[in-house]
């Protein structure tokens, strides 16, 4: 029998020992960090702010719901250009020649015109002006569909860009004040303004939301629908802006108010802020594979040369291990063992 | 079914029928850690700073997280909008993640300044790193599951990353469902595997000793601690780190 060589190489510790009692210690260890938390939570509690609504983002917002609403119907909202996993409206992400985006497919699909307003609009019932202006949208051919939502969608574009640059507001929009209805003068729209009010009224009396939940089961846990219809417009980023959330604004780490959010995302965070992945279109792919390398080294440190021998040459062991140090070169009791791993 | 035996099995880990593969394993479990190796009542003489507290915190703030996290869970994912104990146990849960990670890093800065990897203890470092890129997004799937402001705009942002990866088909940062699965059962079950090995590793290699100075010191002087179990002869094996 040949014999085995053992797993732990490092010699054997042959100096002193004290009584150390470790069931103590970690009892002791986890009253300490207990009541650390308890004394942080009485001191800073959490930050819980009520999440948004598309009710209330269609009632404070009307203008950019239906401006959102009308790139769904005609196909150039984000949502609907996105690609996988949501559609195969485009190509996803891509790293010279790694596509993982498009390989993986569409697992959650969205149609964002029939999930977004022709489906809700469907569940609508006791309105035969509404009714009938959804029969003739559907009945007509795609080309004509998408040329009455761009000419809808088109002064509502102009309205929200002069309003975000500061400039004179056009006449083409209309909103009423206090009542939440909006008035587009869009040529050749067809039945288009007649859905859109009908869809925004769906959304200020809370029934969008519920549609968009709604799927072949009763019990609901996906968001999915919504939460995108949402990100398309402006209400979830106007608040996230105004709590420091924004990309540009390291938002990935922080969190509402002025609380820690998550700190151990800095690095990942970093890359964001710094050329060429701040102005990539690709750059959530490019900071993923980084972030995936450098984790790898993270992992593997002790096989890495040069990072593995920097403890050594800069001796903060020495501080570590200083009662150590100083009891062997005084000859006491902490001599013994020590490193004797191959060099 | 076997018969019953005459006399009870007996307990001592090198007794019983070799071809059991229930003795096999505790054999083998005893060798790689006696009780007093896995359990040990006193420490080598040079574990005597304060960074190695930071290690056993990260512990104690883990079993912080849990236990908030288990009262939590108990009432539901919704409990702790409307009532203030719920908020109470919500904010003990937020702070002891905040706690964990920050002893966390301490813990793993230090064990990097010791070279903490030596003696073939690779497997304790790379079970620490991997506890912590697990953390993270157990703690991601905390944020995305609190149905509020932060879970909206934390899960609509993230996904990118996640779909651009291709991992958003099947780690849906827009499914409450999903991440609140993975918030209370995957990802902390992953944790607390993780670290299970990572203490069995620390507690079968021991505390890395002390980089050696400009002389060496003589081994096997006499160990005197009440924990001085058997130890295998030295024998050189390969080291992670090149030769110096």
């Amino acid at each position: 029998m040949s014999p085995r060589r053992p797993r732990d190489d490092t010699r054997p510790w042959a100096g002193g020992y004290y009584p150390y009692d470790l069931v103590k210690e970690l009892c002791i260890a986890t009253g300490v960090i207990g009541l650390l938390a308890v004394l942080l939570t009485i001191l800073f509690s959490s930050p819980d702010d009520r999440p948004s609504t598309v009710a209330q983002w269609s009632r404070s917002l009307p203008v950019n719901f239906l401006a959102t609403a009308a790139k769904e119907l005609n196909g150039t909202s984000d949502t609907a250009e996105y690609g996988p996993p949501y559609n195969h409206n485009g190509e996803g992400q891509q790293a010279w020649i790694l596509k993982p985006q498009k390989w993986l497919g569409v697992s959650h699909p969205i149609d964002t015109a029939q999930a977004y307003v022709i489906e809700p609009l469907r569940t609508v019932t006791g309105d035969p002006t509404l009714a009938s202006a959804l029969a003739r949208y559907r009945a007509a051919p795609e080309q004509t569909k998408k040329a009455w939502a761009t000419a809808y969608a088109k002064p509502l574009e102009e309205y929200e860009a002069a309003k975000e640059e500061e400039k004179p507001l056009p006449r083409t929009v209309a909103e009423q004040r206090g009542t939440g209805r909006v008035i587009v003068t869009a040529p050749g729209s067809g039945p288009v303004p007649t859905m859109m009010e009908g869809l925004v009224s769906l959304a200020q009396s809370g029934g969008l939301e519920g549609s968009l939940l709604t799927s072949r089961q009763f019990f609901q846990t996906d968001y999915t629908k919504p939460l995108l219809l949402m990100a398309d417009g402006g209400l979830l980023e106007e608040r996230a802006q105004a709590q420091h959330l924004l990309g540009e604004q390291w938002g990935l780490m922080n969190e509402t108010g002025s609380y820690p959010g998550q700190p151990w995302l800095w690095l990942y965070a970093l890359w964001y802020q710094v050329e060429p992945f701040k102005a990539s279109e690709n750059a959530d792919i490019l900071v993923m594979l980084v972030m995936g390398v450098l984790s790898l080294a993270f992992i593997v440190v002790p096989f890495i040369p040069v990072i593995n021998r920097i403890p050594r040459w800069i001796p903060i062991y020495r501080l570590i291990w200083r009662e150590h140090y100083a009891a062997a070169a005084g000859g006491g009791g902490g001599g013994g063992g020590g490193d004797a791993s191959p060099r | 079914m076997s018969a019953p035996a005459a006399t009870p099995p007996s307990g001592a880990a090198t007794e019983g029928d070799p071809r059991s593969w229930t003795v096999k394993l505790r054999r083998r479990a005893v060798a790689a850690l006696p009780p007093e190796k896995l359990l040990p009542d006193g420490q080598p003489t040079y574990v005597a700073s304060w960074i190695y507290v930071f290690g056993v915190a990260s512990i104690a703030s883990l079993i912080v997280v849990i236990a908030s996290g288990c009262i939590l869970t108990l009432k539901g994912p919704a409990w702790w909008h409307f009532t203030s104990v719920g908020h109470f146990f919500n904010s003990i849960h937020l702070w002891s993640v905040e706690l964990f990670f920050f002893v966390m890093v301490v813990h793993l800065w230090g064990k990097y300044w010791m070279a903490a990897w030596r003696g073939g203890r690779a497997r304790v470092w790379i079970t620490g790193a991997i506890v912590f890129l697990v953390a993270i997004p157990a703690a991601l799937t905390g944020y995305v599951s609190q149905q509020n402001f932060d879970a909206q705009w934390i899960s609509t942002q993230a996904k990118d990353a996640m779909n651009s990866v291709g991992i958003g088909a099947f780690f849906n940062l827009t499914n409450f469902g999903q991440m609140y699965s993975y918030h209370v059962l995957l990802l902390p079950v992953a944790v607390v595997v993780l670290v299970s090995a990572h203490v069995l590793l620390v507690r079968r290699h021991g505390v890395v000793p002390p980089i050696e100075l400009d002389k060496k010191l003589p081994a096997r002087a006499g160990g005197s601690g009440p924990a001085a179990a058997p130890e295998p002869p030295p024998e050189p094996s390969p080291s992670p780190e090149p030769t110096a």
